[in-house]
């Protein structure tokens, strides 16, 4: 017997670690996309997974092209979805309260699935496999423990996005001016920061991210249907959150906490009390919330009012 | 009879007056036809209930779901024949077993185990505010249904809970729903409904004026879980058997679009949203299968959600403070007679 695959504490192994190093990875890149829309336009978009959607069900209408072709596709239906979005929802709700915006998400994303479900059943089945990435899904062993590719894959497109994204924002002017409309929509626009140019920016890169996204999660549940990610939208939302939505690395480190700990928890159930994972994990998230109500990985106190 | 006072009757009466004549119809049309407009009634009952809380406090709940989940389950479970209970949900506990209810005593039972769960869940809960309440009440929604889909000691876990007596008809419907607003509206002009909704304009003014904006909430949790636990109650008897399913994020993110559709602020807004979104729904359903509205209408297969979802969506977009504005109901004003002097 390894010594790796061997349980350390109750069914946690280096295997559960990596399958949730994995998952944690994959609801980072989905916090990303979530927290930098959030950052210049304060709007929680619920309808992300559907982006996520868009892009899966393009890959598997194109799992007959050159797979170069098909994630060329996939990256550019989310990308024009995300913009029309951010056109035709987004900046008419620029002045609106959360509640109206967040509602609103509710039901563009209602109303994305039901136009998936409308193309879905045209062939008399719901569901569209994605085909020509398969081969991602193999394991390779290494030191004893079995990693599928994919989550190789997800950590690499993980820490090489975040690391572009935290060069083109801490390195670049575009990204001064985003993370100063971030910090203070209104005083960065009377400094000249040109308001549909950050959102614009911040809308294709989580548009991209989505894409992204859409190309791992395929691969690990590679039939498609119209609800495709719309839990993990939701278990991400609740990550941003309690890790701090206020700040984009806060947010993301709430992603991936979120989807590490769902890993962790899952492996160290006994196999008959895995089904009360989500329980677990959102009682875990309501006791961060009491006790951190501004985000886990928040420094210091929120303000006055917000504590009322 | 002062000016206050009348305004206040005509704005009761406003909500009180259209569920009546809503549940007249029902009464008027098809058997086919009926569950539409039962349904609309019932949705009314779950979006005043959620008004209660959102409404007034200006917290965006996603938990009141997991009310009307408790009061659903609790009261069928308890209306179920014996004989057919004690064969079908061997799992339960036997005090949940071996007992059975009338009607209205499960009704009562739905609307207490609804409060008591939300208040025991408000305690801690009250304590936050903004995105963060938000998401732990969305929590709350998620344990809720994971422990009432797994957990066969309390109900029919992942099966349908069926042969729930179906004593939801257009009375029951329309008695129960003019309960619901009028306690709603009752709470509302009452102190600690004044004191929250102060808090909903300025938080912060609301607390330096001495009104206890956490207790004020939990107050107000409470009611809204207690009336959700009871809206649960109506529409388990009005369904006749029921998934947890139907009572998840579908239901959570339909009545929450009920209210911002209607108007947040007004208890006119949840009641006229709720029958309008309703409405649409069954419109369309109905359309799909062909409908004569002087010309016959028939559109395709699914497009009732494309269209519903669209038609939320543009609403929200166009007018975000819903079609009522989130004003109470009003007559339409009379050209005001100036007083000359003091009698």
């Amino acid at each position: 017997v390894n010594a790796l695959a061997a349980p350390v504490l109750g069914g946690i192994n280096a295997q559960v670690v990596v399958d949730a190093i994995g998952l944690g990875a994959t609801y980072a890149l989905m916090a990303v996309g979530i927290g930098l829309v959030f950052g210049v336009l304060r709007l929680i978009n619920f309808a992300y997974g559907q982006l996520i959607m868009a892009g899966a069900y393009t890959l598997a209408y194109t799992s007959s092209w050159p797979l170069v072709w098909s994630i060329a596709a996939c990256f550019a239906v989310v990308i024009a979805l995300s913009l029309v979005m951010e056109r035709l929802v987004f900046r008419p709700l620029r002045e609106q309260s959360p509640t109206v915006m967040l509602v609103t998400t509710f039901a563009i994303s209602f109303f994305l699935q039901s136009i998936a479900l409308l193309i879905d059943v045209r062939d008399g089945t719901i569901g569209q496999p994605v085909s020509s990435l398969v081969s991602l899904n193999v394991p390779v062993t290494i030191a004893g423990v079995d990693i599928r590719k994919v989550t190789i894959v997800a950590i690499v497109i993980a820490v090489g996005a975040l690391g572009l994204l935290a060069l083109l924002l801490g390195r670049t002017e575009i990204g001064l001016r985003t993370r100063a409309a971030a910090a203070d929509f209104r005083t960065a626009r009377m400094l000249g920061v040109n308001a549909n140019q950050v959102i614009g920016l911040a809308v294709v890169l989580s548009g991209a991210l989505a894409a992204a996204v859409a190309l791992i999660l395929t691969v690990q549940s590679p039939l498609v249907t119209p609800d495709f990610a719309l839990q993990d939208t939701i278990i991400v939302l609740v990550g941003v959150v309690v890790g701090g939505i206020d700040r984009l690395w806060t947010a993301t480190l709430g992603g991936f906490a979120i989807g590490f700990t769902t890993g962790i928890v899952n492996g160290a159930l006994p196999t008959d009390n895995t089904v009360y994972l989500p329980s677990i994990v959102f009682a875990l998230v309501i006791g961060v919330l009491l006790l951190r109500p501004a985000g886990l990985f928040v420094r210091g106190r929120s303000s006055v009012v917000d504590r009322v | 009879m002062s000016r206050l006072d009348r305004t206040a009757i005509v704005e009761l009466l406003g909500p009180v007056v259209l569920v009546v004549v809503v549940g007249i119809l029902t009464t008027q049309v098809s058997l086919a036809n009926q569950l539409y407009f039962l349904n609309a009634l019932v949705s009314v009952a779950m979006v005043v209930a959620i008004y209660v809380f959102v409404g007034n406090s200006g917290v965006l709940s996603f938990g009141q779901i997991s009310f009307v989940a408790v009061g659903a389950f609790s009261s069928g479970v308890m209306t179920i024949p014996l004989e057919s209970k004690q064969g079908v949900l061997t799992d339960l506990f036997p005090i949940l077993r071996d007992h059975t209810l009338g009607n209205v005593p499960s009704l009562i039972l739905a609307a207490a185990v609804g409060g008591v769960l939300a208040l025991l869940v408000g305690l801690p809960l009250m304590r936050l505010s903004g995105l963060a309440a938000g998401i732990a009440t969305f929590a709350v929604l998620e344990i809720t249904n994971n422990l009432l889909t797994e957990w066969n000691k309390i109900g029919p876990g992942a099966t349908t809970l069926s042969l729930i007596p179906e004593s939801t008809g257009a009375f029951q419907a329309v008695v129960g729903v003019l309960i619901t607003i009028v306690i709603a509206f009752a709470y509302q002009r009452s102190r600690f409904g004044r004191m929250l909704r102060a808090s909903r304009e300025d938080a912060a003014a609301a607390a330096a004026v001495g009104v206890n904006v956490h207790r004020q909430r939990l107050w107000a949790f409470t009611l809204s879980g207690a009336l959700a636990g009871f809206a649960g109650a109506l529409y388990v008897h009005m369904l006749g058997s029921i998934t947890t399913d139907e009572v998840y994020l579908d239901l959570t993110f339909l009545t929450l679009a009920m209210l911002v559709f209607g108007g947040t602020t007004s208890l006119w807004g949840a009641v006229v949203g709720a029958l309008a979104v309703s409405g649409l729904d069954s419109f369309f359903s109905q359309a799909e299968q062909g409908i004569n509205i002087g010309f016959k209408l028939t559109v395709p297969q699914g497009t009732t959600l494309v269209l519903l979802g669209g038609i939320m969506a543009t609403m929200l977009i166009l007018r975000p403070s819903g079609i009522t504005g989130g004003r109470e109901f009003s007559l339409p004003r009379l050209p005001l007679r100036r007083p000359t002097s003091k009698q």
